[in-house]
Protein backbone atom coordinates (compact mmCIF):
# COMPACT_ATOMS: atom_id res chain seq x y z
CA UNK A 1 0.00 0.00 0.00
CA UNK A 2 2.96 2.45 0.95
CA UNK A 3 2.82 5.36 3.32
CA UNK A 4 -0.28 7.26 4.33
CA UNK A 5 -1.17 9.77 2.09
CA UNK A 6 -1.59 13.68 2.43
CA UNK A 7 -4.77 14.45 3.57
CA UNK A 8 -4.60 17.74 1.15
CA UNK A 9 -3.23 15.56 -1.54
CA UNK A 10 -6.55 13.20 -1.16
CA UNK A 11 -9.17 15.39 -0.67
CA UNK A 12 -8.25 16.91 -4.46
CA UNK A 13 -8.16 13.14 -5.48
CA UNK A 14 -11.94 12.95 -4.23
CA UNK A 15 -12.59 16.05 -5.95
CA UNK A 16 -11.48 14.49 -9.90
CA UNK A 17 -13.78 10.99 -8.55
CA UNK A 18 -16.59 13.41 -7.59
CA UNK A 19 -16.33 14.78 -11.35
CA UNK A 20 -16.24 11.30 -12.44
CA UNK A 21 -19.64 10.52 -10.45
CA UNK A 22 -21.25 13.54 -12.10
CA UNK A 23 -20.54 12.77 -15.59
CA UNK A 24 -19.26 9.29 -15.63
CA UNK A 25 -20.30 9.76 -19.70
CA UNK A 26 -17.77 12.11 -20.50
CA UNK A 27 -14.18 11.08 -21.71
CA UNK A 28 -11.67 11.23 -18.82
CA UNK A 29 -8.08 11.20 -20.10
CA UNK A 30 -5.77 10.76 -16.79
CA UNK A 31 -4.49 14.29 -17.74
CA UNK A 32 -7.95 15.72 -17.24
CA UNK A 33 -8.42 13.88 -14.18
CA UNK A 34 -4.81 15.01 -13.10
CA UNK A 35 -5.23 18.36 -13.53
CA UNK A 36 -8.44 18.47 -11.23
CA UNK A 37 -6.17 17.01 -8.69
CA UNK A 38 -2.79 19.29 -9.22
CA UNK A 39 -0.70 16.86 -9.87
CA UNK A 40 1.45 15.22 -12.69
CA UNK A 41 -0.31 12.25 -14.80
CA UNK A 42 1.98 9.30 -13.00
CA UNK A 43 1.40 10.67 -9.88
CA UNK A 44 -1.98 10.79 -10.09
CA UNK A 45 -2.59 7.14 -11.26
CA UNK A 46 -0.71 5.93 -8.39
CA UNK A 47 -2.52 8.13 -6.10
CA UNK A 48 -5.91 7.09 -6.99
CA UNK A 49 -5.25 3.80 -7.18
CA UNK A 50 -3.73 3.83 -3.20
CA UNK A 51 -6.61 6.14 -1.80
CA UNK A 52 -9.21 4.32 -3.77
CA UNK A 53 -8.30 0.53 -4.56
CA UNK A 54 -8.74 0.88 -7.90
CA UNK A 55 -7.23 2.64 -11.04
CA UNK A 56 -9.12 5.67 -12.26
CA UNK A 57 -9.88 4.21 -15.83
CA UNK A 58 -11.52 0.83 -13.39
CA UNK A 59 -13.34 3.13 -11.37
CA UNK A 60 -14.83 5.10 -14.63
CA UNK A 61 -16.05 1.89 -16.12
CA UNK A 62 -17.96 0.39 -13.17
CA UNK A 63 -19.13 3.65 -12.61
CA UNK A 64 -20.77 3.35 -16.18
CA UNK A 65 -22.02 0.19 -15.40
CA UNK A 66 -23.50 1.24 -12.72
CA UNK A 67 -25.67 3.82 -14.39
CA UNK A 68 -26.41 1.90 -17.26
CA UNK A 69 -27.80 -1.07 -14.80
CA UNK A 70 -30.13 1.94 -13.45
CA UNK A 71 -31.06 2.67 -16.82
CA UNK A 72 -31.72 -0.88 -18.34
CA UNK A 73 -33.86 -1.57 -15.27
CA UNK A 74 -36.09 1.98 -15.20
CA UNK A 75 -35.98 2.65 -18.78
CA UNK A 76 -37.33 1.02 -22.10
CA UNK A 77 -34.60 2.72 -23.98
CA UNK A 78 -32.82 0.19 -26.73
CA UNK A 79 -29.56 -1.20 -24.85
CA UNK A 80 -27.73 0.27 -28.21
CA UNK A 81 -29.05 3.89 -26.72
CA UNK A 82 -28.24 3.22 -23.03
CA UNK A 83 -24.36 2.57 -24.57
CA UNK A 84 -24.16 5.40 -25.96
CA UNK A 85 -25.83 7.58 -23.22
CA UNK A 86 -23.16 6.07 -20.63
CA UNK A 87 -19.82 6.80 -22.40
CA UNK A 88 -19.62 4.01 -24.53
CA UNK A 89 -18.18 4.17 -28.22
CA UNK A 90 -19.00 0.54 -29.35
CA UNK A 91 -21.81 -1.63 -28.59
CA UNK A 92 -19.09 -4.38 -28.16
CA UNK A 93 -17.04 -2.49 -25.70
CA UNK A 94 -20.16 -2.09 -23.69
CA UNK A 95 -21.43 -5.39 -23.42
CA UNK A 96 -17.47 -7.11 -23.18
CA UNK A 97 -17.11 -4.67 -20.18
CA UNK A 98 -20.52 -5.35 -18.85
CA UNK A 99 -20.20 -9.13 -18.76
CA UNK A 100 -16.73 -8.53 -17.22
CA UNK A 101 -18.28 -6.15 -14.42
CA UNK A 102 -21.70 -8.04 -13.95
CA UNK A 103 -21.08 -11.97 -14.90
CA UNK A 104 -24.56 -11.39 -17.49
CA UNK A 105 -25.48 -9.88 -20.75
CA UNK A 106 -27.12 -6.34 -20.74
CA UNK A 107 -30.56 -7.78 -21.56
CA UNK A 108 -29.98 -10.68 -19.55
CA UNK A 109 -29.81 -8.15 -16.70
CA UNK A 110 -32.68 -6.05 -17.50
CA UNK A 111 -35.15 -9.43 -17.92
CA UNK A 112 -33.81 -10.55 -14.07
CA UNK A 113 -33.56 -7.13 -12.44
CA UNK A 114 -37.54 -6.25 -14.02
CA UNK A 115 -38.87 -9.82 -12.68
CA UNK A 116 -36.86 -8.81 -9.61
CA UNK A 117 -38.53 -5.44 -9.23
CA UNK A 118 -42.06 -6.83 -10.21
CA UNK A 119 -41.90 -9.05 -7.06
CA UNK A 120 -41.26 -6.17 -4.63
CA UNK A 121 -45.01 -4.51 -5.29
CA UNK A 122 -45.92 -2.25 -2.09
CA UNK A 123 -42.31 -1.46 -1.21
CA UNK A 124 -41.86 2.00 -1.44
CA UNK A 125 -39.77 3.18 -4.54
CA UNK A 126 -37.01 5.25 -2.19
CA UNK A 127 -36.21 1.58 -0.65
CA UNK A 128 -36.41 -0.36 -3.38
CA UNK A 129 -33.55 1.92 -5.09
CA UNK A 130 -31.87 1.35 -1.31
CA UNK A 131 -32.01 -2.42 -1.77
CA UNK A 132 -30.12 -2.31 -5.38
CA UNK A 133 -27.97 0.00 -4.47
CA UNK A 134 -25.12 -2.38 -2.95
CA UNK A 135 -24.18 -3.16 -6.97
CA UNK A 136 -21.10 -5.05 -6.34
CA UNK A 137 -22.56 -7.21 -3.53
CA UNK A 138 -24.88 -8.33 -6.06
CA UNK A 139 -22.99 -9.11 -8.57
CA UNK A 140 -20.48 -11.24 -7.15
CA UNK A 141 -23.66 -13.18 -5.54
CA UNK A 142 -25.10 -13.67 -9.10
CA UNK A 143 -21.21 -14.58 -10.22
CA UNK A 144 -21.40 -17.13 -8.10
CA UNK A 145 -24.69 -18.52 -8.74
CA UNK A 146 -23.82 -18.74 -12.27
CA UNK A 147 -20.65 -21.15 -11.64
CA UNK A 148 -23.08 -23.14 -9.43
CA UNK A 149 -25.30 -23.49 -12.20
CA UNK A 150 -28.54 -22.51 -11.05
CA UNK A 151 -29.29 -19.62 -12.74
CA UNK A 152 -30.84 -21.25 -15.93
CA UNK A 153 -34.28 -21.21 -14.74
CA UNK A 154 -34.34 -17.87 -13.73
CA UNK B 1 -35.60 18.19 29.03
CA UNK B 2 -37.17 16.40 26.26
CA UNK B 3 -35.29 13.11 25.41
CA UNK B 4 -33.44 12.40 21.99
CA UNK B 5 -30.72 12.97 19.88
CA UNK B 6 -28.93 16.58 20.30
CA UNK B 7 -25.70 16.59 19.04
CA UNK B 8 -24.53 14.87 16.33
CA UNK B 9 -20.37 15.56 15.26
CA UNK B 10 -18.63 15.58 11.76
CA UNK B 11 -14.87 15.77 11.85
CA UNK B 12 -13.32 18.57 9.86
CA UNK B 13 -9.77 19.53 8.81
CA UNK B 14 -10.12 23.02 9.93
CA UNK B 15 -12.87 24.87 12.46
CA UNK B 16 -12.39 28.29 11.19
CA UNK B 17 -12.43 26.76 7.81
CA UNK B 18 -15.93 24.85 8.63
CA UNK B 19 -17.65 27.77 10.60
CA UNK B 20 -17.10 29.96 7.68
CA UNK B 21 -18.90 27.40 6.04
CA UNK B 22 -21.68 26.22 7.49
CA UNK B 23 -22.34 29.46 9.03
CA UNK B 24 -21.42 31.74 6.35
CA UNK B 25 -22.85 29.93 3.53
CA UNK B 26 -25.26 27.32 4.58
CA UNK B 27 -26.82 29.81 7.03
CA UNK B 28 -26.27 27.77 10.32
CA UNK B 29 -25.80 29.60 13.45
CA UNK B 30 -23.12 29.15 16.16
CA UNK B 31 -24.28 27.44 19.36
CA UNK B 32 -21.34 27.31 21.28
CA UNK B 33 -17.84 27.75 20.25
CA UNK B 34 -15.39 27.22 23.88
CA UNK B 35 -11.97 26.56 23.96
CA UNK B 36 -9.82 24.67 26.69
CA UNK B 37 -6.23 25.24 25.74
CA UNK B 38 -6.02 23.90 22.39
CA UNK B 39 -9.43 22.07 22.47
CA UNK B 40 -12.40 23.65 20.95
CA UNK B 41 -15.92 22.46 21.36
CA UNK B 42 -17.50 24.15 18.52
CA UNK B 43 -21.11 23.36 18.01
CA UNK B 44 -23.63 24.98 15.29
CA UNK B 45 -27.42 24.79 14.88
CA UNK B 46 -29.76 25.38 12.03
CA UNK B 47 -32.20 28.31 12.52
CA UNK B 48 -35.70 25.82 12.33
CA UNK B 49 -34.07 23.37 14.74
CA UNK B 50 -33.06 24.62 18.20
CA UNK B 51 -33.53 21.20 19.63
CA UNK B 52 -30.04 19.60 16.96
CA UNK B 53 -26.81 20.49 17.07
CA UNK B 54 -24.24 19.49 14.37
CA UNK B 55 -20.60 19.56 15.98
CA UNK B 56 -17.25 20.56 13.78
CA UNK B 57 -14.64 18.94 15.68
CA UNK B 58 -10.84 18.60 14.86
CA UNK B 59 -9.62 14.46 15.24
CA UNK B 60 -6.99 14.88 17.58
CA UNK B 61 -6.05 15.27 20.85
CA UNK B 62 -6.95 14.72 23.43
CA UNK B 63 -9.76 12.33 22.51
CA UNK B 64 -7.05 10.93 19.59
CA UNK B 65 -3.80 9.83 19.39
CA UNK B 66 -1.76 11.71 16.52
CA UNK B 67 -1.78 8.66 14.52
CA UNK B 68 -5.14 7.41 14.35
CA UNK B 69 -5.74 11.85 14.16
CA UNK B 70 -4.50 11.32 11.06
CA UNK B 71 -6.10 8.34 9.62
CA UNK B 72 -9.39 10.26 10.35
CA UNK B 73 -8.27 13.30 8.37
CA UNK B 74 -7.64 11.25 5.75
CA UNK B 75 -10.95 9.08 5.56
CA UNK B 76 -12.78 12.57 5.75
CA UNK B 77 -10.50 13.77 2.81
CA UNK B 78 -11.19 10.82 0.73
CA UNK B 79 -14.86 11.27 0.97
CA UNK B 80 -15.30 8.00 3.10
CA UNK B 81 -17.61 9.08 6.43
CA UNK B 82 -21.26 8.36 6.46
CA UNK B 83 -23.57 10.38 4.27
CA UNK B 84 -25.20 12.96 5.46
CA UNK B 85 -29.22 14.72 4.45
CA UNK B 86 -30.10 17.98 4.67
CA UNK B 87 -33.69 18.94 4.10
CA UNK B 88 -34.86 21.69 2.43
CA UNK B 89 -37.97 23.43 1.07
CA UNK B 90 -36.58 24.37 -2.82
CA UNK B 91 -33.64 22.11 -3.82
CA UNK B 92 -33.32 23.98 -7.22
CA UNK B 93 -33.43 27.67 -5.44
CA UNK B 94 -31.12 26.29 -2.61
CA UNK B 95 -28.85 25.15 -5.06
CA UNK B 96 -28.74 28.09 -7.03
CA UNK B 97 -28.10 30.55 -3.99
CA UNK B 98 -24.96 27.73 -3.04
CA UNK B 99 -23.41 27.58 -6.01
CA UNK B 100 -23.51 31.20 -6.67
CA UNK B 101 -21.87 31.44 -2.86
CA UNK B 102 -19.05 28.68 -4.49
CA UNK B 103 -20.11 25.77 -2.40
CA UNK B 104 -18.96 22.25 -4.43
CA UNK B 105 -21.51 20.76 -5.92
CA UNK B 106 -21.19 17.07 -6.30
CA UNK B 107 -24.66 16.47 -8.37
CA UNK B 108 -26.90 19.26 -9.96
CA UNK B 109 -30.77 18.99 -8.52
CA UNK B 110 -32.27 15.50 -10.10
CA UNK B 111 -35.86 14.66 -9.93
CA UNK B 112 -36.13 11.38 -8.31
CA UNK B 113 -39.38 9.39 -7.41
CA UNK B 114 -41.26 12.75 -6.58
CA UNK B 115 -37.99 14.18 -4.32
CA UNK B 116 -35.42 16.77 -5.93
CA UNK B 117 -31.94 15.82 -4.48
CA UNK B 118 -28.78 17.29 -4.90
CA UNK B 119 -25.24 16.80 -3.59
CA UNK B 120 -22.40 18.71 -1.86
CA UNK B 121 -19.07 18.50 -0.34
CA UNK B 122 -17.86 20.59 3.15
CA UNK B 123 -14.71 21.78 2.83
CA UNK B 124 -13.01 19.17 4.27
CA UNK B 125 -14.54 16.38 1.90
CA UNK B 126 -18.08 15.44 4.23
CA UNK B 127 -20.84 14.43 1.37
CA UNK B 128 -24.22 15.79 2.37
CA UNK B 129 -27.75 15.10 0.09
CA UNK B 130 -29.71 18.14 0.03
CA UNK B 131 -33.25 16.75 -0.44
CA UNK B 132 -36.67 18.41 -1.23
CA UNK B 133 -39.07 15.87 -0.05
CA UNK B 134 -42.48 15.59 -1.85
CA UNK B 135 -44.50 15.81 1.29
CA UNK B 136 -45.20 11.81 1.80
CA UNK B 137 -41.85 10.98 2.03
CA UNK B 138 -41.20 8.75 4.83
Amino acid sequence: MGGRQDPELLRRLLRAKDRMDAASHEDWPVRRLASISFVSEAHFARSFKQAFGVPPHRYLLTRRIERAKALLRDTDWPITDIAFQTGWKSLGTFGRTFRDVTGEQPGENRQRTRAAAHDLGPVPSCIVSAAHRPDLITSVLEKQRRIRGDIKNS
Amino acid sequence: MRQGVGVVGLYVRDQDEALAFYVGKLGFRVHTDVRNGSYRWLTVQHPDQPSFQLGLFVPGPPMLDADTAQTMRAMVAKGAMPPLVWHVDDCRGAYAGLLEAGVEFTQEPVDRYGNVDAGFRDPSGNGWKMIQASGRSH
